[in-house]
């Protein structure tokens, strides 16, 4: 890898030195999808891959870190194949993970409604909504997996919704013009996760998978180049464990919660992600934030997290505010019609309240940063928008509203108090899901041999912006059908030779760990890891946002630089290890969500485009929409770690650019009209 | 508004543990009761006092981490999980009783968390379909009513909480293991293994110290999906089907 | 895993039991011919195929082997349960919340009721079957037996209470057994069992206590 500078303009009036906030490195392909007809090539790459020798599995083991979609399905379906499956989760059962929260539904291209779907027009919906910036290779594979994932979840029990034909109910879902989204009323996550789950205990019963709850790995074990085994914490008594393995799959989730205030769970965090790319594994697209128009609002500042309300309300309710800023302390009830600003019907005639998730996230902010936000004032600032209902409700009959609605409502009421049968609702977008994550071949495979990758904590499939209801569709592609089919290239070669915790990999990665646990129980300051946290979450929603700007950017990195030492140098957490010690879990997470934070600011300075769910407010149409560059743009940015084992010391990151060529697609610019 | 919580204390699963009492000022009524939680949390960090250990992850009613018993009732006043449970339900000046939930299947690591790995073992002895990756017919080939698909899915709902155990004076997790049982033993996909699936479940519950059920119904009261006691019914029928019919898939 | 549902069958056959016994109870309103024939009537049941009083010791043997059974189930359940609760002492600290959220004065009384019922029933057999017990004076006279007994006003108390006790155990020992035998499986069928229940408990307490209450307000003489 040689040591190039990357073109950047210093800025005088800011205190983060520009010219060297990262460097470029060699470019970087994925080797591993064979050439041809791109509807042949995952088939090719099935019967290209090795297989393992059947008598040979028993001997083989694989470490899962994390139980969601993708790591359940990986490690039921490692298991059925008579492989040892070690799968750990920080949460007390492996059916807690936050893919459990899905609520809409999963698409998969049957066609069962006849109305002209198919695989080719799955996988052209998913590359255009992710903006032109996914491998489509990997997205084609995705769209032809979709079907079989349907057909196993409901031969595993999966309820989904039923028509009285007694076969599967569809619904459209995001503006796509199909309707292919399979649902379970409004839990389809839940279902679905619960289907993956129960084949996991099925295997855990079985004796090929070991369970370890309340486990969080804290350490990847490299040997001969090789990921090779974890070191995890044992939540409950502190101690540090070593496990090996002849591959470790990561299936860790996202990280939204670098912003703090997200719809992820408390617990989600980056950790797992965050070690491996420490040592070595590259980061890839860090900057593609999904941020969801429609959550119910900040109440104060003692929150914990954002709820989201799922975006078919946007169908029938009109989102406003008041024009005027004194009206909206008042009711919202009592501000006469000619003083509302519906402004995304006033903005887009056209599309109106169904402008597509970021347009919608976009404008919300700009009228709450103009200080016409409603709801109660968080900082300076009230921010929240009106959903109104009070159309429909004159429209329709309120059971025909609660049909549609009903649970959605109930919710709101219960977190705010309000009833949206008598007063508008409040919304405000919030970070939802990140399609940055950890840069994998076509195998899924990671560029450090044997660590492999799979749904929300990999890159791969959702380009800059994902589509609804696809997230649990990779999830479980990447479990049930992908990754058992090609980690079998690699575990061919296997089992390698056998490790034992005195090995110096292994005793260097406890000692790493057990250092920084030490370290951060020793500082004893002033400040909490969850003001830290929530501090570092400002930063990040204010300048890394829906909105970027150079000058933001820069900001940014200098005010995460200065948090993180101040964390290193000013954090209270009190107790020791050797028992379950929460403020130490999260300050271990905090820690890292430090570091990524930064990356992802350099990721965004950087690509000088607007593209899916990274907005640079200097590329934009004369609408106002996101302007791609494909000419300079189109590649996926790959980060290598550039700092040392100090804990905080993130030197500087190097970018291994990753061409994105569409051979089976044509590059568009993305319209609304 | 100001409230006085007493709460569990319990450094861990061997030491006993005591009701320890605790101010928290500035409650406001939009605050979730966790959120209370971790106000005061941050004040006994401030003062050098250890923070009150709890579990939650999701904090929107469907993880079924969270968990504890407010005032004698699981999950609290209102029929929901406790990280939907909102301050507005208390008034100024109220005293809450805060603990774990307590049976003999759930044994306490240290002050409101306990250990449900129970469930999952109880899950393990056949709360599955057996269905290995890659063999699944067409999935329009078993129709399913579409009844029995709603009964199904209202029987699926199950968070895996807890919070029936917790409520019931016999310490039973009947109507967890019975969520189970009638979700998969409506589905024609769960029909092959419908006897050895009741036979496990409900041997496992037993071993793993749960009670009997008297079918008082406190379970299906505080159930914060309202998982319908009925489930609880249909597992007997099962049950009883399945100890005449004698043998076992 | 089979004691609840030996609970249920043998429960359900002593409440069977008890309708029949209701049946025959009430025979007093019809005076002392009509009341003594019925008792005669029983010990003489299947005669030729049955000799004297075999029938009554068949259905008592029969009795006794369910409640023997009836017990048994409830002391192990019981014991297993104290257990699952950790314990039968106090459960939680809090003094709050301790009458639950919807349980009924039935299920609440459903064990303790039960030892009062095992009690009262050996009083009875001690009482009216056996005639060892007499505090109204002995007699071989069924009819004058119960006249005898129903003056006395702790005897009254006693079958009273007993009557109570019989009523709330099977408001809720009804329903929990038929849900236990899977009777339970829908809305329309949890509301026909709870009517079942209140007509079988309220019939068979009220049908027992209308005797004794007759006699001391002089209707039965």
């Amino acid at each position: 890898m040689t040591d190039s500078q990357a073109p950047t303009t210093p800025d005088p009036t800011l205190g983060v030195d520009a010219d060297s906030l990262y460097v470029e490195g060699d470019a970087i392909a994925d080797t591993k999808a064979p050439d041809g007809p791109i509807d042949a090539k995952w088939q090719q790459r099935i019967f290209s891959a090795r297989l393992v020798n059947p008598a040979n599995r028993r001997k083989l083991s694989v470490i899962v870190i994390g139980t969601g979609l993708a790591g359940a399905s990986a490690a039921a379906t490692l298991g059925e194949s008579g492989m040892h499956v070690k799968s750990f989760c920080y949460q007390d059962s492996p059916r807690r993970a936050h893919s459990i929260a899905a609520q809409g539904g999963i698409n998969a291209a049957k066609n069962y409604r006849n109305d002209g779907d198919s695989v080719y027009r799955l996988f052209y919906d998913t590359v255009k909504g992710g903006d032109y910036r996914s491998r489509e290779d990997n997205v084609y594979r995705l769209a032809q997996t979709s079907t079989q994932i349907i057909d196993q979840c409901v031969a595993q029990g999966v309820p989904f919704a039923r028509e009285y034909g007694g076969l599967l109910d569809n619904r459209s879902f995001g503006g796509v013009q199909v309707s292919r989204t399979f649902y379970a009323r409004g839990q389809t996550g839940q279902q679905l996760l619960l289907g993956a789950y129960q084949a996991l205990e099925r295997q855990i019963a079985a004796g090929t998978v070991t369970m370890y709850t309340r486990h969080e790995m804290q350490e990847l074990v490299i040997v001969d180049g090789r990921a090779r085994g974890v070191i995890v914490r044992n939540m409950v008594t502190g101690e540090l464990e070593t496990h090996f393995a002849d591959a470790v799959v990561l299936a860790s989730g996202g990280y939204g919660n670098v912003f703090y205030l997200s719809t992820n769970a408390m617990g989600s965090n980056v950790t797992a992600a965050w070690r491996a790319h420490r040592k070595g594994a590259l980061m890839a697209n860090p900057c593609y934030t999904q941020i969801h128009p429609t959550c119910i609002p900040v109440a104060g500042d003692y929150q914990s997290k954002l709820t989201l309300m799922s975006e078919s309300l946007r169908n029938d309710g009109r989102i406003w505010v008041p024009k005027r800023i004194e009206d909206c302390e008042k009711d919202p009830r009592d501000i006469a019609e000619e003083d509302r600003d519906y402004y995304l019907e006033r903005i887009y005639p056209s599309f109106g309240n169904l402008v597509p998730r970021d347009i919608a996230s976009r404008a919300a902010k700009y009228v709450c940063d103009e200080g016409r936000g409603v709801g109660p004032k968080v900082g300076d600032f009230r921010r929240g928008v009106y959903l109104d209902f009070s159309d429909a409700l004159s429209r329709m009959t309120q059971a025909q509203i609660a049909a549609k609605y009903g649970n959605l409502f109930d919710m709101y009421e219960r977190i705010t108090g309000e009833s949206p049968y008598q007063v508008p609702m409040r919304i405000y977008p919030a970070v939802h899901y990140v399609m940055g994550g950890l840069w994998v071949d076509y195998d899924l495979q990671s560029n450090i041999p044997g660590l492999y990758v799979t749904g929300e904590a990999n890159f791969s499939d959702h380009g800059a912006n994902r589509l609804g209801a696809s997230a649990l569709m990779q999830g479980l592609a990447d479990g049930y059908f992908v990754l058992p089919n090609t980690i079998g290239d690699y575990l061919a070669d296997g089992p390698f030779d056998a490790l034992d915790e005195s090995h110096p990999a292994a005793v260097e990665a406890k000692q790493a760990v057990q250092s920084r646990i030490d370290h951060l129980l020793s500082i004893n300051g002033e400040r909490t890891v969850d003001s830290i946290h929530k501090e570092l979450g400002h930063i990040m929603w204010e300048y890394c946002g829906m909105e970027r700007n150079e000058e933001g950017l820069r900001k940014a990195i200098g005010l995460i630089r200065e948090l993180r030492t101040e964390f290193w140098t000013n954090v209270k957490v009190l107790g020791t290890n050797e028992e379950l010690n929460q403020a130490l879990e999260r300050a271990g997470r905090v820690a890292d969500f430090l570091e990524l934070g930064e990356l992802m600011c350099i990721d965004a300075l950087h690509r000088r485009e607007s593209c899916g769910g990274h907005f640079r407010s200097e590329s934009q149409t004369e609408d106002g929409e996101a302007l791609r560059h494909d000419d300079e743009y189109a590649y996926v940015a790959a980060w290598q770690f550039g700092g040392t084992d100090q804990p905080g010391d993130v030197g500087k990151p190097v970018l291994h650019k990753e061409d994105l060529t569409y051979k089976f697609i044509e590059l568009k610019q993305r319209s609304y009209k | 508004m100001k409230i006085t919580v007493r709460v569990w204390r319990q450094p861990n699963s061997q030491a006993d543990g005591r009701m320890v009492s605790y101010e928290v000022d500035q409650v406001s009524e939009d605050m979730s009761f966790l959120e209370m939680l971790d106000v005061l949390n941050e004040r006994l960090t401030h003062e050098g006092q250890d923070p009150i250990a709890f579990d939650s992850d999701c904090r929107e009613g469907i993880c079924g981490m969270c968990g504890v018993v407010i005032n004698g009732e699981a999950h609290g006043p209102v029929q929901t999980t406790t990280c939907q449970l909102h301050m507005r339900s208390f008034k100024d000046g109220d005293e809450i009783d805060i603990e774990p939930w307590r049976a003999e299947g759930f044994p306490i690591l240290k002050d409101l968390i306990v250990d449900r790995s129970a469930f999952d073992r109880i899950i393990q002895a056949g709360g599955y379909i057996t269905a290995p990756t890659g063999a699944a017919p067409d999935a329009h080939a078993a129709p399913v009513p579409k009844n029995a698909a709603d009964k199904a899915f209202d029987a699926a709902t199950c968070i895996g909480c807890g919070a029936c155990v917790a409520a019931c004076p016999n310490g039973s997790a009947m109507l967890f293991t019975a969520a189970k049982i009638t979700h998969l033993g409506l589905l024609p996909q769960g029909q092959p293994e419908r006897d050895s699936r009741v036979l496990g479940m409900v041997a496992q519950h037993d071993e793993e110290g749960f009670g009997g059920c008297t079918n008082i119904g406190e379970c299906a009261a505080v159930c914060p999906k309202e998982i319908p006691l009925e489930t609880i019914s249909r597992l007997n029928r099962d049950l009883l089907g399945a100890l005449v019919r004698g043998d076992s898939n | 895993m089979a004691l609840k549902a030996l609970m249920a069958v043998t429960g359900l056959f002593m409440v069977l039991f008890l309708i029949l016994h209701v049946y025959g109870v009430l025979q007093a309103f019809g005076g002392r011919e009509v009341y003594n024939a019925y008792a005669t009537h029983l010990h003489q049941f299947g005669v030729p195929i049955l000799h004297y009083n075999w029938f009554l010791w068949i259905i008592g043997v029969v009795l006794l082997i369910a409640v023997l059974g009836h017990i048994y189930a409830a002391a192990h359940l019981t014991v297993r349960d104290w257990r699952a609760r950790t314990g039968a002492g106090r459960r939680y600290q809090t003094n709050k919340g301790r009458r639950g959220n919807q349980r009924s004065y039935a299920s609440f009384t459903l064990r303790i009721g039960g030892v009062y019922l095992g009690l009262y029933v050996i009083f009875h057999l001690l009482n009216l079957t056996a005639g060892t017990i007499h505090p109204g004076g002995a007699t071989p006279d069924p009819y004058q037996l119960l006249l005898n007994n129903f003056k006395v006003w702790w005897v009254v108390l006693i079958y009273t209470l007993g009557m109570i006790a019989v009523g709330f155990h099977l408001r809720h020992g009804v329903w929990s057994a038929l849900t236990t035998l899977g009777a339970h499986t829908g809305l329309k069928a949890r509301r026909r069992l709870n009517i079942l229940a209140y007509i079988l408990s309220f019939g068979i307490a009220i049908g027992f206590l209308l005797v004794p209450w007759a006699i001391v307000v002089g209707v039965i003489h």
